[in-house]
């Protein structure tokens, strides 16, 4: 019997900062110290603490050490493992809520279910390793509906979860096996939608690279449901360890008689293939996903007909999110009465949040649905650092929206978020304080969807580059009077007449800035000021009284855009000025600001 | 064969003829692109003319193809591909500030290859390391907490490593 288990973190963000060394090391100081037959050593997935990597829990006790150093090891070893004593230095700090999730998780039967329900593997088990996912309840949903469930009666208890479809739509994903259940057809699909397209997001990553079984297993359930014999996972390219872990968990479950002729005995077949992405945005649009699975270019369809009738090569097909999948086999675990237990009422369930941007703790997070805005970014993500102040909060990505801080007492739901102004979206929630400017969040998200959009349809084709000008010539100074209400008027036409959600979505970011924060706009516009000091074109570098005439400045400035006699104050010509900043980086005395 | 390097040819044709056999084998020109790239880094257009042969399908759809998505590369990048993340985590923290920072040291603009061809800069949008932000990308390897002079320091030290091979 081993006295310890010491589990390593192995998502990519410890990866990054090389946890695999750390784990030779490990290795090799186990052999050394003569320790082996005492301690042994677990790797997990992302533990969703990414900001402290590279981050090791040492058991029983879960003692939690992060941004470990080789040095670190050989003390922890000596003082924690020998000594038995823990090292506080080291230990990351119990004041915050990540902690306390390791120890409500840890207890997997109670309170651990309520709040880890995708991700209730992630950090625990092994991702490479079937018998870690089988130890912990893995595969018994499905040898559950295979025995004792019709396909009628899982179709049933999904509904009964209320579960919904966490892509971003949040439709209820009953109700969509029950419309593909209901087609008469010999050929049917399962797709598992891993493109997460969100520019700032890492969710559905780390629910794969964490725990791949999971889905696997939601997927073989919702083919047994809707009588369908081949899944599909189509995924980034961009991820190449959650593939890698995935075809791993593939011919780990065929070897397993999980996958292939015969499910358990059973007289069910199904398989499963992995098609990568190729880096399009749109292609998490369900019809271009289907069509980009086909070899096409990731164009979207008009709906109806929707996938459930007419899919892939014309075949009814279920399409669903990475973590809507991984909600499935607890729902038929523990049974949809129990599910619906969990969040509000018109919301059931969790939802996983990938929380970046300016914000302490930036990692994955798991929370019941009901849960406040304030609560994750200052509980959870330990407030802002720096001592700035909150701004912003945006979440849904590039199709979802800015709220500011009245609306942190906002609980996470679908409805509540919608109307507020941003949607739940899959997941992305970024942070940003007083130095972002919001003219330039917009800008930033409408440029990205109008490279992205595939060009089929005239309203997000013009419309999103035309909001992207009139957004560019306010940052550059060159705003005019009426242009919010052009780009509102562009904004909802742009919604309302283009073909897929994209277009429907991308002037969001733009809508939602303009309600919350209009004043930052006319600023731009009229008093040609950004207060956050973003926008170079409205800044002006101005030299105050703390200068001592060193003459530095004037030295580095490229275009002689500095006056002034030694000894004395120096002056900036606005006019020649290129706002390069370069003599703000050479003062020593801090003398010099932009305004 | 014109291509400067046939190595590979005989590699994608195998890759084509598994699909082949396959349901709907013309589904899978997004995976035999993918293969291409990984060989050659790039999509050269001889492969391009071989595979429509191979898999029956006209070039000029496949070029349809091969434009529609970012990831593949229609021009030979540079040995070592930075990869700049502009994704919205790293973008609300600066990430285009480095990436003009680089543009500046290597003086060439974002999709082109230095003139001795051992760097090349492409945007990349979320490489899902948001938590540390900002990130850029060299060969797999992710670069975190960035600043301007940080980064330049990582490309010189790819710099250093190219002249010691
Ligand atoms: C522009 C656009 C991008 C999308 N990107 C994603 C994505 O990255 N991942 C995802 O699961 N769904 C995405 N969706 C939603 C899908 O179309 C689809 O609704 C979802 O995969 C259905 O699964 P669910 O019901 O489990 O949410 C996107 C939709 C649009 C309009
Ligand atoms: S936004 Fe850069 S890694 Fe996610």
């Amino acid at each position: 019997m081993k006295e310890h288990v010491i589990t390593i973190c192995n998502g990519t963000a410890c990866i990054n900062k090389d946890v695999r060394g750390l784990q030779n090391i490990l290795e090799e100081q186990l052999v050394k110290l003569d320790l082996q037959d005492k301690v042994k050593i677990n790797v997990s997935g992302c533990l969703g603490m990414c900001d402290k990597g590279p981050v090791m829990i040492v058991y029983p006790g879960y003692t939690i050490y992060g941004g470990v150093t080789e040095k670190d090891i050989t003390e922890i070893l000596q003082e924690h493992i020998i000594n038995k004593r823990p090292i506080s230095r080291l230990a990351i700090q119990e004041d915050n809520l990540f902690n306390r999730f390791f120890r409500i998780f840890g207890d997997t039967k109670f309170f651990g279910r309520q709040m880890r329900i995708a991700l209730r593997n992630c950090g625990i088990i092994d991702p490479e390793n079937i018998d870690d996912y089988i130890a912990l309840r893995g595969y018994e949903a499905l040898a559950k509906i295979l025995t004792d469930m019709t396909a009628q009666d899982v179709i049933d208890e999904v509904k009964k979860s209320g579960l919904r479809g966490r892509g971003g739509g949040g439709f209820p994903t009953g109700t969509k096996w029950q419309f593909t259940a209901d087609q008469i057809n010999d050929q049917k699909y399962v797709i598992c939608n891993a493109d997460e397209g969100d520019p700032g997001a890492f969710m559905d990553r780390s629910a794969i690279e964490g725990d791949p079984h999971t889905i696997l297993e939601g997927m073989i359930i919702g083919g047994y449901a809707i009588g369908a014999n081949k899944g599909i996972i189509y995924i980034r390219a961009e991820y190449p360890l959650a593939i890698k872990r995935l075809e791993k968990a593939l011919a780990d479950a065929e070897a397993h008689c999980l996958l292939g002729k015969n499910i358990l005995g059973s007289n069910f077949d199904f398989d499963i293939e992995i098609r990568l992405g190729a880096g399009a945005f749109v292609c998490g649009e369900e019809t271009a996903l289907i069509r980009s699975i086909e070899g096409r270019r990731g164009m979207p369809k008009p709906r109806p007909p929707y996938p459930s009738v007419s899919g892939l090569f014309g075949f009814p097909t279920l399409i669903n999110n990475v973590e809507t999948w991984a909600n499935v086999p607890v729902v038929i675990l523990d049974g949809g009465s129990w599910f619906s237990t969990v969040g509000t009422e018109k919301s059931k369930g969790t939802k996983v949040f990938a929380l970046a941007g300016m914000v302490n703790n930036t990692g994955l997070i798991e929370v019941p649905m009901g849960t406040t805005l304030r609560e994750i970014i200052y509980d959870i993500g330990g407030g802002l650092p720096n001592g700035k102040q909150l701004k912003a909060i945006q979440t849904g990505g590039p199709s979802g929206g800015c709220l500011p801080a009245e609306y942190l007492d906002t609980p996470i739901d679908y409805e509540s978020l919608a109307k507020a102004g941003s949607i739940m979206g899959s997941g992305g929630m970024i942070v940003m304080n007083e130095d972002v400017c919001m003219v330039d969040v917009a800008r930033f998200f409408i440029e990205f969807t109008q490279s992205e959009s595939c060009g089929k349809c005239t309203p997000c084709r013009e419309g999103t580059k035309r909001m992207y000008e009139i957004l560019t010539r306010i940052i550059e100074g060159k705003g005019m009077p009426g242009d919010i209400e052009k780009l509102e008027r562009l904004g909802s036409m742009t919604q309302k007449a283009s073909l897929c959600g994209l277009g429907q979505s991308a002037p969001n970011p733009v809508l939602s800035t303009i309600k919350n924060f209009r004043e930052e706009y006319e600023e731009h516009i009229n008093e040609k000021k950004c207060r956050a000091g973003v926008c170079k074109a409205l800044l002006n570098y101005v030299i105050t009284e703390k200068c001592i005439g060193c003459g530095a400045c004037k030295r580095v400035c490229p275009v002689d855009a500095i006056d002034g006699n030694k000894k004395q104050m120096h002056h900036i010509d606005n006019d020649k000025c290129i706002r390069c900043g370069m003599c703000m980086n050479t003062c020593k005395f801090g003398a010099i600001i932009k305004s | 064969m014109i291509t400067e390097d046939n190595t590979f040819i005989d590699e994608i044709k195998n890759f084509i003829a598994t699909k082949m056999t396959l349901p709907n084998p013309e589904s899978n020109l997004i995976a035999v692109l993918h293969k291409v790239q990984q060989l050659y880094c790039y999509l050269p257009k001889d492969v391009i003319d071989m595979i429509a042969i191979e898999m029956n399908i006209p070039a000029a759809h496949i070029w349809g193809v091969a434009t529609f998505y970012h990831y593949f590369n229609l021009k030979k990048p540079g040995k070592y591909i930075i990869a700049i993340c502009l994704g919205t985590a790293c973008y609300v923290k600066g990430s285009n500030k480095i990436l003009e920072a680089i543009k500046e040291h290597l003086k060439i603009d974002v999709g082109q290859v230095t003139e001795d061809g051992i760097f090349s800069i492409q945007p990349a949008r979320c490489v899902g390391a948001c938590g540390q932000a900002p990130v850029l990308m060299i060969d797999e390897k992710i670069y975190g907490e960035l600043t301007p002079d940080k980064a330049i320091e990582i490309i010189e030290k790819y710099r250093n490593k190219n002249n010691n091979d």
